[in-house]
């Protein structure tokens, strides 16, 4: 795994993506500015008017138009991607749900921030929850070096001739967007290679013969050709693998699909996406050198889920708290449902925790009392870490 | 997966020759186009009109009708400006192509 030493730049989340955008030169660029989303295509439109990249980017006149505009090029032959957060991306969902049917892949780099109303342009995961079921994949990153390297790893996974699906790489509004920290870039020539040259089958343009997208499709089609839609998504989770596998193999950064950090002999265990494993791997390690048996499991792929490789993660854990930051109002919140379904039947408990909506902060004494708490019998159905009148520390 | 609906591509992407043509001629009800070739001054304007592809034309010079495909819509007796095209009765005699008998010959274009 060893490689020569690139740069490090100190770039916020953001930033970095936009390289990795420069690095993988996408023929069309589709977007439309949104909070805290628009700082990735600032920084590549600089790049673009710089001539750094040939990218054609296009300034649509809202989310939708985006999206619509990414299925049309991808389709017609192009490696596409886009930007977006939020109210865009629940703007955009309509058409991600076309773009997976059509099997589009389209690589969507999304700022996390919460759904309106009341409006808030801070991190959490209802946008990408929005996408959940739309057949798109979804990758979280911890921070601004997986922002990158998730964004280099994207358009392969998205292209692969068993998957061919719209890839959305989230990084958590703010947390990861706009916090600056040092990336190690890869050099464009290592970025160019690994992404390879753009190919799907009967491309509109350029292609061996006609062929028609988006036809419709009857009741004797329709149900075949989403069941194919599925197969494609679980597909992706061996691809994955086998694409995280190949990047540490040529560039020395080891990004598994479930990254587990300090399981071994742990009997209570978090779960979490995103940000949020940076602050709790801070808190095992502070209660490992206390002597407690704890541990952090932190999903990079969320879609497809890997159950198989989350019951394989879950070692001698008898209780899991699984950290959720969206909710699904009478219900329980989509991870918590996910790992549920994924380890029923092992014996494991598992306790459900809602926590930073709206850019609420983790503290790390919340992530210890949730730890501690875990080794109690559960206080509630489900546990909203840091709300006003649960948590006496909610500000801290 | 095959049959009447064809292969089922990833995203239902349709290739020539997946889907057989539909064979619209069985929609007609007891009438069908005919054409006076003594009136017709081979504009095309129906071939470029029938919704069906039922119109032929051979190097830009009109071949009469496929009645397989034509549905009796009237469209082209619509169109025709020389009102070269008329419906008549399914059972009718027709010359090749659909030539009223005595107005002429259907001429092939030369490529
Ligand atoms: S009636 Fe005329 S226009 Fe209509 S389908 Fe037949 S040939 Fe075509
Ligand atoms: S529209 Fe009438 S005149 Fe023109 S080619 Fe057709 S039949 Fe002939």
């Amino acid at each position: 795994m060893a490689r020569v030493e690139t740069t490090s730049q100190v770039l916020t989340g953001a930033e970095a993506t936009a390289h990795a955008m420069r690095q993988i030169r996408p023929d069309v660029v589709p977007v439309y500015p949104i909070t805290p989303q628009t700082p990735i295509i600032q920084t590549f439109s600089r790049f673009v008017a710089d001539g750094k990249t040939d990218t054609v980017l296009l300034q649509v006149e809202s989310e939708h138009s985006a999206m619509s505009a990414a299925v049309g090029a991808a389709l017609a032959g192009g490696r596409t991607m886009t930007a977006t957060a939020s109210q865009g991306l629940a703007l955009m969902v309509e058409v991600v749900y076309i773009a997976a049917g059509l099997r589009a892949p389209v690589v969507i780099a999304v700022g996390n921030r919460a759904l309106s109303g009341p409006i808030n342009i801070h991190g959490d995961h209802s946008d990408g929850m929005l996408a959940r079921d739309s057949g798109a994949l979804q990758l979280y990153a911890q921070d601004a070096q997986e922002a990158y390297d998730l964004t280099v790893l994207a358009p392969r996974l998205a292209e692969h001739p068993d998957v061919m699906l719209p890839v959305m790489v989230g990084q958590d509004g703010f947390n990861v967007t706009h916090s600056a920290e040092p990336v190690a870039l890869l050099a464009d020539e290592e970025v160019g290679e690994f992404v390879g040259e753009y190919r799907i089958p009967n491309p509109l343009l350029g292609g061996e013969g006609p062929s028609s997208h988006g036809v419709f499709a009857m009741p004797d089609s329709y149900f075949e050709i989403r069941y194919q839609l599925v197969e494609a998504v679980e597909a992706a989770e061996h691809v994955y693998d086998e694409l995280a596998a190949e990047y540490a193999r040529r560039f020395g950064r080891f990004l598994p699909a479930i990254d587990s950090y300090r399981m071994e002999d742990a009997q209570r265990a978090l779960l979490v996406l995103g940000s949020a494993a940076g602050t709790a791997k801070d808190v095992v390690d502070d209660l490992r050198g206390e002597g407690e048996r704890v541990g952090l499991l932190a999903l990079r792929l969320y879609r497809p889920f890997p159950e198989a490789a989350l019951r394989a993660a879950m070692g001698g854990v008898t209780r899991l708290g699984v950290l959720d930051r969206a909710v699904s109002p009478g219900a329980y919140p989509p991870l918590f449902s996910d790992a549920h379904a994924a380890l029923s039947g092992t014996g494991i408990e598992l306790r459900s925790f809602v926590y930073g909506l709206g850019g609420r902060d983790l503290s790390t004494r919340a992530l210890r009392q949730v730890l501690s708490e875990l080794a109690a019998p559960a206080a509630a159905r489900i546990r909203y870490v840091g709300l006003r009148g649960e948590d006496d520390d909610g500000e801290s | 997966m095959s049959g009447a609906i064809g292969p089922l591509r990833a995203g239902g992407v349709v290739l020539p020759g997946d889907v057989p043509r539909p064979r619209t001629g069985g929609w007609r009800t007891g009438r069908k186009p005919a054409v006076d070739l003594s009136r017709c001054v081979n504009c095309l304007v129906c071939w470029i009109h029938c919704p069906d592809t039922a119109v032929l034309q051979e190097h830009a010079v009109f071949q009469g009708f496929n009645y397989d495909l034509c549905k009796g819509c009237e469209i082209c007796v619509e169109v025709c400006p020389a009102d070269a095209i008329s419906m008549v009765p399914e059972q009718t005699e027709l010359a090749a192509g659909g030539v009223l008998p005595g107005t002429g010959v259907l001429a092939h274009g030369q490529g």
